[in-house]
């Protein structure tokens, strides 16, 4: 089972749930897909057992075949080829690794080549199986890491998912395939604003969600009104609460000095279980 | 003319509410708000719009059934998964490369211009305001980034304005890099977290990169003394200024609740910290 | 020798335009015969790659020198691979800024004057 946790608004608390869901349940895999600035190692600090270079294929030109012919410039969608007399220029941010002048060479004089445009961490912590993209600071593609970093999903366990924020395409890939999407928000004008964002983007994906309130109000009796008039699925709610804040400065999950989170928690999974047990 | 960015790397860390404090003090500006992807600004300058335009960009795939033979040459040919096994592309998958129509041997594939969003021009009691929304799970490559910031460059332009308060996009990718290329000071608000410190290190690197000068803001400094202190050391080891320190402060949540700046708001002590950062802004 | 101005409108009498890749016209002047082409760009709606674009297509008119306000780095690699010589910074009439680079008074641009994606509008 796939349970992405994700948000419209940034800094709502995606990476302190994901985390403690995670801590709760022990046996499972952690996935931080926020490639330009994962953040869930901060909390987990899992052994890295292993590093490895993301790449991209990106074209390269045999100079004893190319003509000249400009094809592979006519073809590229996202102008990341120029042909002059006697040289082809590659500007690779523009590459979208789509693979058409390759396959449309009409002299087959271009061949893919890898290039890195990140890194791959894996390890583990108290039978969290922890895998991380990193992207290279001045890359502007993370979409294609976010895809290698899902592809490290092991079937037929449960897999959380770190999301970046937005609603646009990294959030989206991240996502997309999930059996079940947490949405974080916390009860402000901005945290309300992105969540409706964020819930019709998942509705649009066709993925079951339910959110978690974060910095909540103990007599906050407007959101859950609000929730219940939009039938919103609220899950959990996460208090503003100063311990937890100090807690999340130093980098410290905040199930370990408050073991009853811990139940809460495994009662979310639950109910993401059974909601997901149901849905089509 | 100067161009101002407010960014963090990390989202949550008080990006809108020091842009919105800065549009409130600086004079004879324009506002834009290049978060294109959940944009914020407008909820604190309560924004009058006077002009809405449709972003066109890229395109999508098309298959027409009727010509469809199912031979499947797109799908094998296609890298982003966005063909179905009944031959239907999927917009969301589908990134427009366009190589689906041109392997069909049926012709069967036509590429569709995609309306990826709206950007507005509008008038607030601060100044003209340049906003955009993109669509829901749209690409945010950056272009639509880049039409707000190109057009309200050129508003400040024709009004003679002297300075483009910008509110940047969380994240280090495209959106962020077209915010930043070219402006003439990026402006870092951190909080004091790990994470967040991680995540603005990140984008001093980016800044270093692109060659923009940066200042730093800590908010809500007094949640953890000890690890501002942290970051006062980060700065001066980088030669980055630390230009404010802003207190968690309830005035700060009473005021995007009532939808305003801070600055209206705030008074003593909290408005003389934005005052001061307004000063170590422009100086 | 060709040069090409990038131009707010079709006549000497127009306004350079500042940006190369987005400009709305490149206006070629062969300095042998005095003769003046008016190239309507392309590129002035793409959403992406105008200054490559319209890089290329100095080439392969065969332009050497090209006078402009502001070009950006994927433009100007374009620029220098294809052996052309650029002038930025250049402002007022056509008819001025050609006048200025003939008197030796425009010295070519070693580095790109903008970011990317400045010229977007």
């Amino acid at each position: 089972m796939i349970i992405s946790v994700a948000s419209g608004k940034g800094g709502t608390g995606k990476t302190t749930v994901a985390v403690n869901l995670a801590l709760a349940l022990g046996d499972c895999q952690l996935l931080d897909c926020d490639v330009e600035e994962p953040n869930a190692q901060v909390f987990l600090k899992a052994d890295i057992r292993a590093r490895e270079p993301a790449t991209v294929r990106v074209p390269e030109i045999d100079y004893q075949k190319c003509d000249f012919c400009g094809k592979c410039r006519d073809v590229c969608a996202y102008h990341a080829l120029a042909v002059l007399p006697g040289k082809v220029l590659f500007f690779p941010q523009m590459c979208h690794s789509c693979g058409a002048c390759e396959m449309l060479c009409p002299r087959k004089a271009i061949r893919e080549t890898d290039r890195t445009i990140g890194e791959i961490e894996t390890g583990d912590r108290e039978g969290i199986r922890f895998v991380q993209g990193k992207l290279n600071v001045g890359e502007t593609m993370a979409p294609p890491l976010i895809r290698q970093v899902k592809s490290r999903i092991e079937p037929n366990s449960v897999a959380i998912l770190d999301a970046p924020p937005g609603t646009s395409c990294p959030m989206v890939t991240a996502v997309r395939g999930s059996d079940f999407c947490i949405l974080v928000t916390e009860p402000t004008p901005f945290g309300m604003n992105d969540l409706h964002l964020a819930i019709d983007t998942v509705k649009k994906l066709g993925i079951p969600y339910g959110v978690v309130v974060n910095r909540a109000e103990a007599d906050d009796l407007k959101t859950r009104d609000y929730f219940k008039s939009n039938r919103i699925p609220l899950l959990l709610k996460i208090p503003l609460d100063r311990k937890i804040a100090e807690l999340y400065s130093i980098g410290t999950p905040f199930i370990g000095p408050m073991p009853e989170y811990r139940e809460k928690f495994r009662a979310l999974f639950k109910t993401i279980s059974e909601t997901v047990k149901v849905s089509p | 003319m100067k161009q101002i960015l407010v960014i963090s790397g990390k989202g949550g860390t008080g990006k809108t509410v020091l842009t919105g404090a800065l549009a409130a003090l600086a004079p004879n500006k324009v506002m834009a708000d290049c978060d294109v992807d959940a944009a914020n600004l407008y909820l604190l300058l309560n924004p009058s719009i006077r002009e809405k335009h449709p972003f066109q960009s890229g395109a999508s795939a098309v298959i027409d059934p009727a010509l469809c033979s199912r031979c499947g040459q797109c799908s094998a040919a296609c890298r982003f998964d966005a063909v179905s096994r009944d031959f239907v592309v999927n917009p969301i998958a589908c990134e427009g490369c366009g190589l689906c129509a041109r392997v069909c041997p049926a012709g069967a594939v036509t590429m569709k211009e995609n309306t990826a969003g709206d950007w507005f021009v509008s008038e607030t009691r601060y100044g003209p305001f340049v906003h955009a929304k993109l669509g829901l799970a749209e690409e945010n490559s950056g272009k639509l980034v880049a039409k707000v910031r190109e057009t309200a460059g050129e508003i400040a332009e024709s009004k003679a304005a002297d300075y483009v308060i910008i509110d940047g996009p969380p994240g280090i990718g495209c959106p962020v890099i077209a915010s930043l290329s070219g402006v003439d000071l990026a402006v870092i608000v951190t909080e004091p977290s790990l994470s967040a410190i991680h995540d603005a290190e990140r984008v001093m690197d980016l800044a270093k990169h692109f060659e923009v000068p940066v200042k730093l803001v800590v908010n809500k400094w007094d949640i953890n003394p000890a690890v501002t202190e942290d970051i006062q050391k980060l700065c001066d080891s980088r030669h980055v200024p630390l230009i404010g320190q802003i207190p968690f402060d309830r005035v700060v949540v009473e005021s995007v609740l009532a939808g305003e700046p801070v600055t209206e708001r705030a008074d003593g002590s909290l408005k003389e910290e934005f005052i001061k950062i307004w000063e170590a802004v422009r100086s | 020798m060709k040069i090409a101005i990038t131009s707010e409108g079709r006549t000497l009498d127009s306004a350079v335009d500042p940006r190369f890749g987005r400009c709305g016209y490149f206006l070629i002047i062969d300095t042998d015969t005095d003769k003046v082409e008016a190239l309507q760009n392309p590129g002035t709606q793409q959403t992406g790659g105008a200054g490559i674009q319209a890089g290329q297509l100095m080439a392969s008119k065969g332009v050497e020198v090209v006078l402009t306000g502001n070009m950006g780095p994927n433009a100007f690699q374009v620029i220098q691979s294809a052996g052309i010589k650029v002038v930025t910074g250049v402002s007022g009439k056509i008819s001025e800024a050609l006048r200025a680079y003939k008197d030796g008074k425009l010295s070519p641009a070693e580095n790109p004057s903008v970011g990317s994606k400045s010229g977007m509008s």
